[in-house]
C-alpha cells in the first residue's frame, strides 16, 4: 500500500524531461498519468529512484486531424478522446477503446501515450494502434524519431522506446471514405484486463471488396498482437459473416495466451475468435455507413 | 530524505505543507490535514473510496501523489455543503437511502457531483457506467442511482428557476 | 398524538445516522487520533505451511522511528502467543514454531508513522522452511496427511463430526424410495470484502489503568469479555468502541491476532497502537466464508413428493476452527437445509477439517451456514424436477409445508414460527409473467438461444438464539435494550447490537417511537460503547430485530405499563380505567380525557404517585422463545452469450417475507444489497490458492466485486407473514437475498442448458467454466 521512498522532478519541457531521462536512465520513471506506474510503486514491483512528472510539460495534449494525420498528444487523458465529439464521429474504434480502460475515475488520468509506452500486452490501445498503423514520436537527446508501431512492442513491458526517450505523439493515418473499425473487449467485469479483446479496422474499395484490414489483439500474447495471417485473408474479398468466421480463426490460432484466472489458454483463444468476429461486423458496419 | 513543499487548495482554502514525494493525496487529505471524510478502501486502485474533485475531475486520491497536486485545487466531500445547505446529491443519498455503512459514500458522491456538472441529465445506464469506478457492498446500488436521479432532478429545477426568476 | 407525528413502525423514515456520513463525518476505526499515537504493521507469511527458523528484527529496530518489533517469542512470555476462539479451539496471535497460512500474521512492527512501519515491515527477516501445504480437505483426513495442529492432543486434521436428523428413517427411507437424486456440490471460499477493512485503536491510559480498543467490531461486548479472559485485565477495566463501522457481514465478528497484538503493544508502551489492515491482507488472511464440500440425496415417490434428504458435508475450517458459530452447532444451522419443503425425514453429517489455509467459516453476509443450507435445497429440488421432467415452480408447490402446518416442526429439529410459501411464490410467478416467459424461453430454445428461468424458494434461520439451545463461548445468545424517558419527553435508547450499515439508529428510534407515542425525531438510539450500552452479543446473522428489537419493544412496554399508573394519577382514575389508544392513555368511554407520554414523563420526575419510583426508564434482556423464519421466493431470468459463456441477469425478482416491517425503505434497501451480494458469489466472487497454498485473488483485481455495471436492477416486492412469537411480529431480513439469490441464479443457468443434459453447476459461474460446458454441449459459437 506503501510506495518506497523516491526522489520527485517536475519537468516544465520535453528536452528537460529528456535531458534528465539522459542522467538517470533506469533509475527514473515517468509519472504521466500514472494508474499503471503508481499501483506498481504502492505493491514495490517499481522503486524508481527517480520519479519525473510530465504532467505539467504544455503542448503535449493536442487532438487533431492535420496533415493527413490523427495526432494524439502523448498527454491526452482517456476521459478526453472519450470525449471528443472528433473522435467519436470520425475515429470510434478509438473511442471504443478508450471507453473499455479501467474504469472513469482512472481514466481522468490515465493518458494515451502511458498506455503505450508501458508496454503491456493486456492494455487496450496497443491493438487499436497495430490495427490503425500508428506510428510513434519519440524525442531523444539525438532528436525525434517516428518509430511505425509494428516495431514499437518488443518484448512483455518492453519497448523500441530508449531509456532517453520520451514518447511525445501518437500518429494515425485520417481514415479513408469507406472505412470503419471497432475495438471490442471481454472482461469479467468493469475495471479489468481483457480476457481477450480485439480491435479490428477495415476499408472497402468503391466494390465493397477489402482493401486495406487491420487485427489487433490485446493480452494474447507476451505482446499486443497484430494478426497478419487473418488480415491477409480478408485482403481483396467481398466481406461476408463466413469471412469474418475464418479471419477469426486464423487470428486465434496466432494468439498464445497464458493460462490463468481469466480461464485456460484454449478459452482466450475462443474469445478472441468470438470478438474479432464480432469486431469485424461492427468495423464493416461502420464502413458501410461511411460510404 | 527528500522532503519537497506543496501548496494546495481544498474546499477553497489553501494549506502549503513539506512532504516526502512518496505521500499519496488520500494520506495528505486524511492524515496531514484531518479531512478524514475521503476514505480508503483498497490498494489497487479498485474501489474508488478515495475519489475527490481534482482540477475538476473526480479521481481516485490513493493513485496520486500529494506532490503532484502542488498549486491545482481540489474538493473533498466536507466541501459540498456550503453556508449550512446540502448540495442536491448530499441531500439526494439521504432522500433515497444511497447509503448505509456510508464508508463508499464521500467517494460515490464526488463521482456523482462530477458527473451531473457534466451530464445533468443522465440515464440509468450513464449514471452506472459513471459509478463503475465506486464500489458498494451494502446497497447493491439501486437506491445510489436514484439518489444521482434525484440530485439531477433537483438541480435541472433549480437551474431552470434562476433562469428569468424573480 | 398521531401515527403522521410519531413516525413509528411501517414508516419510510430517513435515516437519522446520514447526515454525518453525507458530510464526510462519520468516524470510522481509521478516523480516530489519539495523541502520540503510534502505528503497528504486519509481517506476513509467505508459505502457507512452514517452521520458522529464525525471526532477525535488528534491521528493522534500527531504523529511525521504529519503536519495537513483536514476536511469538514475546507474546509467549505474556501467554499470549494463543489465543481461544469463538468456537472452543484456540489461534495463534504470533507463532513461535510455525506458520500454517499464507499470509499469517508472523510478527509486528510498532512505529511513529504508518510509511515507516510499511518500511520497517520489509526490514524483518524471517527465515522459513517450508513444509508441504494440507490444502484438499479430503486429502487432509488421509492418514498420512501432514497434521496441521501437532499442538493438538489429537494428530488428525480432523476437527469435529456433528449429526441431526434421524439417520435410521432417513436410511430406511431411501432404500424403498421410488425416485432418488443425488449430487456433490461444492461451495467455495468467498470473502466478505466490506468495503473498511478491519482494524483498531488500542489505547492503555496507566493514569486511569484503563485500556481502550476502538475496534471494527460486530459484537463490542463478546469481544470484550475474550479480551479480559485473554489479558486477565477486569472487564470494567476495558472499554471496546465500536465507532462508525464500514460494512461488517461477519467479517468483523472474529478476534483477529492484530487486536490483540496492538492491545499488547499499548500495554506495553502506555501509548495508543493504532492498527488498519491494507486490502490485500483483509483478503489474504482475515476469515473467509463458505467452503462447503457437500454430497447431497434427496428421495421421493415418482409423481414428485420428496420424503428424504440426505446430505454429508466436508467443511474446511483452515488452520483453527475460528468460525463464530453458537457451540452447540460447529455446522451453524445448516441443518435447516429442508428447506421449504414437507419431508417425512432428514439426516445431515457434517465433519470439520483442518487445512493450512487461513481459519474462518463465518461471515459473508450469513453467519451459520444458512446460505450453503439453502443452496444444497433448492438444487436438489430442481434437480429432482429435472429427473422427473416436472417444472420446478409446480414441484415446488407440491412439496411446500402449507401455512396451516405451522409452527412447523423440521424433520431436523427446528420449529418455524410462522410462512405462506405458496403465497409468496404464487405472487413472484405472477409478477414476473413465468407463463410468458416459458413461452419465450422455448421460442429461443428453436432459435438456439439459451434462456432460463431460475426459481428459489427460501426459509431463513435467524435470531439466535434462544439459551436453552445456544450459546458462543458460554455466553447466551440474548439481546438486550435499556430505555430512558427524560423529563421533557425525549428518549435515550441503548442497545447490545451493532450496526455497520443497517440503520439501527433509525429502526430501534420508530420501534420506541410506535410503543410510547413519542416522535421518531426525540429519540436517540445509542449502541458500540462497552460502557455505555447493555450486554449484547452483536449484530450479525440478521439476529438484530429479531432479539434486540423485540428487547426493545418489551422495554418500551415495561415502561408504558409504568406510564399508565403515573396517567391514571394525573387524571385521578384507576388504572384499569385507561386503555392505550392512539398513541396515548385515554379513559375508556371518554376518549377525550388522556394523557401523552410527553406529558406522563413530566410528570414521572414532578408529579408521580406516592409510593411509586420517579423516572421513566426500563431494560430488558430479551432471551428469544425461538428463531424467526423469513423467506421468500426470487425468480431470475438469464441470457447466455454462446460466444464467450457470460450470464446476463436479464431480471430478478425477489420476493420477500421477514414479518412487520419496520422500516420499508430500509428493509429495501437491505435487500438490494443482499441480492447483489448473493449475485457476487454466483458469478463472480472466489478464493483461489495455488498448490503451495499461495492465495492467487488476494487484491481486488482478481477478487471480483460487482460495480453497478454488472448489477442489475433489482425488483422486489413483499409479503407479510408476522412472527407469532416475536413482540413485534419482526423477523430480520439482511442475510435473507445473499442466501435466496444464488441457487435462483444458478437453477437459471442450469434451466438454460437442461435440454442440453446440463443438471448441476458450481459457483461461482465464471465465463471460462460455462463455455466449456457449452462447448461440451456442442453449442459454443
Amino acid at each position: 500500500m506503501i510506495p518506497g521512498p523516491f526522489r520527485y522532478r517536475r519537468v516544465s519541457s520535453v528536452e528537460e524531461a529528456v535531458s534528465l531521462l539522459a542522467q538517470l536512465g533506469s533509475d527514473a520513471k515517468v509519472l504521466s498519468g500514472g494508474q499503471s506506474l503508481i499501483p506498481m510503486m504502492k505493491f514495490r514491483l517499481a522503486e524508481p529512484n527517480y520519479v519525473i512528472d510530465i504532467n505539467r510539460v504544455p503542448g503535449l495534449d493536442f487532438l487533431e486531424e492535420r496533415d493527413g494525420l490523427l495526432r494524439i498528444g502523448a498527454l491526452v487523458r482517456e476521459s478526453t478522446l472519450e470525449r471528443s465529439p472528433l473522435i467519436r464521429e470520425r475515429y470510434p474504434i478509438l473511442h471504443d477503446t478508450a471507453l473499455v480502460i479501467a474504469d472513469p475515475l482512472v481514466r481522468n488520468l490515465a493518458t494515451v501515450g502511458g498506455n503505450l509506452a508501458h508496454g503491456d500486452p493486456a492494455n487496450d490501445h496497443p491493438a487499436t494502434m497495430l490495427a490503425l498503423r500508428a506510428q510513434v514520436v519519440a524525442k531523444g537527446p539525438k532528436g525525434e524519431r517516428v518509430i511505425p508501431i509494428d516495431e514499437f512492442f518488443v518484448d512483455t513491458f518492453v519497448t523500441a522506446l530508449e531509456p532517453d526517450e520520451l514518447l511525445t505523439e501518437i500518429r494515425i493515418p485520417v481514415s479513408p471514405p469507406r472505412s470503419g473499425g471497432a475495438y471490442l473487449k471481454f472482461e469479467r467485469k468493469v475495471g479489468d484486463y481483457a480476457i481477450a479483446a480485439a480491435a479490428a479496422f477495415l476499408a472497402l474499395d468503391e466494390s465493397g471488396h477489402i482493401v486495406q484490414a487491420g487485427i489487433g489483439l490485446t493480452n494474447l500474447a507476451y505482446k499486443p498482437l497484430r494478426a497478419t495471417a487473418a488480415e491477409q485473408v480478408l485482403i481483396g474479398q467481398p466481406p461476408s459473416d463466413e469471412l469474418f468466421r475464418e479471419a477469426a480463426e486464423r487470428a486465434a490460432q496466432a494468439t498464445d495466451p497464458v493460462s490463468d484466472l481469466r480461464g485456460p489458454a484454449d478459452y482466450k483463444r475462443a474469445v478472441a475468435r468470438t470478438m474479432v468476429f464480432r469486431a469485424l461486423r461492427r468495423a464493416l458496419e461502420r464502413a458501410q455507413a461511411n460510404g | 530524505m527528500e522532503r519537497v513543499p506543496i501548496t494546495v487548495t481544498v474546499n477553497g482554502r489553501t494549506y502549503t505543507a513539506e512532504v516526502e514525494p512518496r505521500l499519496l493525496l488520500v494520506h495528505f487529505i486524511r492524515d496531514v490535514l484531518n479531512l478524514t471524510g475521503t476514505h480508503i478502501g483498497c490498494d489497487t486502485t479498485s474501489c474508488g473510496a478515495c475519489t475527490v474533485i481534482w482540477n475538476g475531475r473526480p479521481v481516485k486520491s490513493c493513485t496520486v501523489f500529494a506532490v503532484q497536486a502542488d498549486g491545482t485545487e481540489i474538493l473533498t466531500v466536507e466541501g459540498l455543503e456550503r453556508d449550512g445547505q446540502l448540495h442536491p446529491v448530499q441531500e439526494g443519498f439521504w432522500e433515497e437511502h444511497g447509503l448505509q455503512c456510508g464508508y463508499c459514500t464521500p467517494g460515490m458522491m464526488m463521482t456523482a457531483v462530477a458527473l451531473l456538472a457534466e451530464n445533468p441529465d443522465p440515464t440509468e445506464e450513464e449514471i452506472r457506467a459513471a459509478i463503475s469506478g465506486n464500489l458498494c457492498r451494502c446497497t447493491g446500488y439501486v437506491n445510489i442511482v436514484k439518489a444521482i436521479q434525484y440530485a439531477a432532478r433537483k438541480m435541472r429545477e433549480s437551474a431552470t428557476a434562476g433562469v428569468g426568476g424573480a | 398524538m398521531t401515527a403522521t407525528a410519531v413516525r413509528g413502525i411501517g414508516v419510510p423514515v430517513k435515516r437519522k445516522e446520514d447526515p454525518r456520513f453525507i458530510r464526510g463525518k462519520g468516524t470510522y476505526v481509521d478516523d480516530v487520533k489519539l495523541p502520540g499515537m503510534l502505528y503497528m504493521d504486519i509481517v506476513r507469511s509467505p508459505y502457507a505451511h512452514a517452521r520458522i527458523k529464525r525471526i532477525d528484527v535488528s534491521k528493522a529496530r534500527a531504523m529511525p522511528g521504529v519503536i519495537d518489533v513483536i514476536t511469538g517469542e514475546e507474546l509467549a512470555k505474556a501467554n499470549l502467543a494463543w489465543m481461544p476462539t469463538l468456537m472452543g479451539d484456540r489461534q495463534m496471535v504470533l507463532p513461535t514454531e510455525r506458520v500454517v497460512y499464507y499470509a499469517q500474521e508472523v510478527a509486528a512492527v510498532i512505529a511513529t508513522d504508518r510509511y515507516i512501519a510499511a518500511d520497517a515491515v520489509l526490514a524483518v527477516e524471517v527465515e522459513y522452511e517450508p513444509l508441504p501445504p494440507v490444502l484438499d480437505p479430503f486429502e487432509a483426513l488421509k492418514p498420512d496427511a501432514p497434521p496441521v495442529r501437532p499442538d493438538r492432543d489429537q494428530k488428525t486434521n480432523h476437527i469435529w463430526h456433528w449429526e441431526a436428523g434421524d439417520k435410521e428413517k432417513t436410511d430406511r427411507i431411501f432404500q424403498e424410495a421410488e425416485v432418488v437424486v443425488a449430487q456433490d456440490l461444492y461451495i467455495p471460499r468467498i470473502h466478505v470484502a466490506s468495503i473498511e477493512t478491519c482494524g483498531c485503536v488500542a489505547n492503555y491510559d496507566p493514569a486511569t489503568d484503563k485500556l481502550t480498543i476502538w475496534m471494527t467490531s460486530q459484537a463490542p461486548h463478546a469481544h470484550r469479555t475474550v479480551f479480559s479472559l485473554v489479558t486477565g485485565i477486569p472487564e470494567h477495566k476495558i472499554r471496546v468502541i465500536s465507532p462508525d463501522i464500514g460494512g461488517g457481514f461477519g467479517g468483523k465478528v472474529p478476534v483477529y491476532p492484530g487486536y490483540v497484538i496492538a492491545t499488547y503493544a499499548t500495554l506495553k508502551h502506555k501509548k495508543p497502537i493504532k492498527w488498519i489492515e491494507d486490502r490485500s491482507e483483509n483478503l489474504q488472511a482475515d476469515s473467509f466464508a463458505r467452503d462447503y464440500h457437500i454430497h447431497a440425496e434427496l428421495a421421493a415417490n415418482r409423481d414428485g413428493k420428496i420424503r428424504a434428504l440426505r446430505v454429508k458435508v466436508l467443511a474446511d475450517h483452515g488452520a483453527f476452527d475460528a468460525a463464530a458459530n453458537p457451540s452447540r452447532f460447529p455446522a451453524g444451522l445448516f441443518s435447516v437445509c429442508t428447506g421449504s419443503y414437507d419431508m417425512e425425514a432428514a439426516h445431515v453429517e457434517v465433519d470439520g477439517v483442518y487445512t493450512t489455509k487461513p481459519p474462518g467459516g463465518v461471515a459473508y453476509r450469513c453467519s451459520f451456514r444458512v446460505t450453503e443450507a439453502v443452496h444444497t435445497i433448492e438444487r436438489m429440488v430442481d434437480i429432482l424436477a429435472d429427473e422427473l421432467g416436472m417444472d420446478p415452480a409446480e414441484i415446488r408447490f407440491k412439496n411446500f409445508i402449507q401455512p396451516h402446518q405451522f409452527p412447523y416442526k423440521s424433520p431436523t429439529g427446528w420449529e418455524y414460527d410462522s410462512g405462506n410459501y405458496p403465497a409468496a411464490l404464487q405472487k413472484a410467478l405472477d409478477m414476473i409473467g413465468y407463463q410468458e416467459l416459458r413461452r419465450e424461453q422455448a421460442e429461443r430454445r428453436a432459435r438456439g438461444e439459451l434462456m432460463g428461468i431460475g426459481i428459489s424458494t427460501f426459509t431463513e434461520i435467524v435470531g439466535a438464539g434462544p439459551s436453552h439451545t445456544f450459546d458462543i463461548l458460554g455466553i447466551k445468545m440474548f439481546d438486550s435494550a435499556e430505555i430512558r424517558v427524560h423529563p421533557t419527553g425525549a428518549v435515550i435508547v441503548r442497545i447490545g447490537v451493532q450496526t455497520q450499515g443497517q440503520g439501527h439508529e433509525t429502526t430501534f428510534a420508530q420501534i420506541v417511537a410506535e410503543e410510547l407515542g413519542i416522535p421518531v425525531e426525540y429519540i436517540t438510539v445509542e449502541h458500540g460503547d462497552t460502557d455505555t450500552a447493555p450486554y449484547g452479543l452483536g449484530t450479525y446473522a440478521s439476529r438484530s430485530t429479531p432479539t434486540a428489537g423485540a428487547a426493545t419493544a418489551v422495554a418500551a412496554r415495561k415502561i408504558r405499563e409504568k406510564a399508565r399508573l403515573i396517567a391514571a394519577h394525573l387524571l385521578e382514575v384507576s388504572p384499569d380505567d385507561l386503555e392505550w389508544k392512539d398513541y396515548a392513555f385515554r379513559v375508556k368511554g371518554a376518549p377525550d380525557r388522556y394523557k401523552t407520554m410527553q406529558e406522563i414523563a413530566f410528570a414521572a420526575y414532578t408529579n408521580f404517585p406516592l409510593g411509586l419510583e420517579p423516572g421513566l426508564e426500563a431494560e430488558c434482556y430479551y432471551d428469544p422463545p425461538n428463531l424467526t423464519f423469513p423467506f421468500g421466493a426470487y425468480v431470475c431470468v438469464v441470457d447466455i452469450d454462446r460466444g464467450t459463456g457470460q450470464v446476463k441477469i436479464r431480471e430478478f425478482l425477489a420476493v420477500d417475507d421477514c414479518g412487520t416491517i419496520i422500516n420499508p425503505m430500509i428493509v429495501e434497501g437491505q435487500i438490494h444489497g443482499g441480492l447483489t451480494m448473493g449475485m457476487a458469489p454466483a458469478l463472480f466472487e472466489e478464493i483461489v490458492y495455488d498448490e503451495n497454498g499461495t492465495m492467487l485473488t488476494g487484491t481486488f483485481m482478481d477478487y471480483l466485486l460487482p460495480t453497478a455495471v454488472e448489477t442489475p436492477h433489482w425488483k422486489t416486492a413483499k409479503t407479510v407473514t408476522p412472527s407469532p412469537h416475536h413482540p413485534l411480529g419482526a423477523k430480520g431480513v439482511g442475510e435473507s437475498p445473499t442466501i435466496g439469490a444464488p441457487p435462483a441464479i444458478v437453477n437459471a443457468v442450469v434451466d438454460a442448458l437442461s435440454h442440453l443434459g446440463v443438471r448441476h453447476i458450481d459457483i461461482p459461474i465464471t465465463p471460462a467454466k460455462l463455455y466449456r460446458i457449452l462447448q461440451e454441449k456442442g453449442v459454443a459459437e
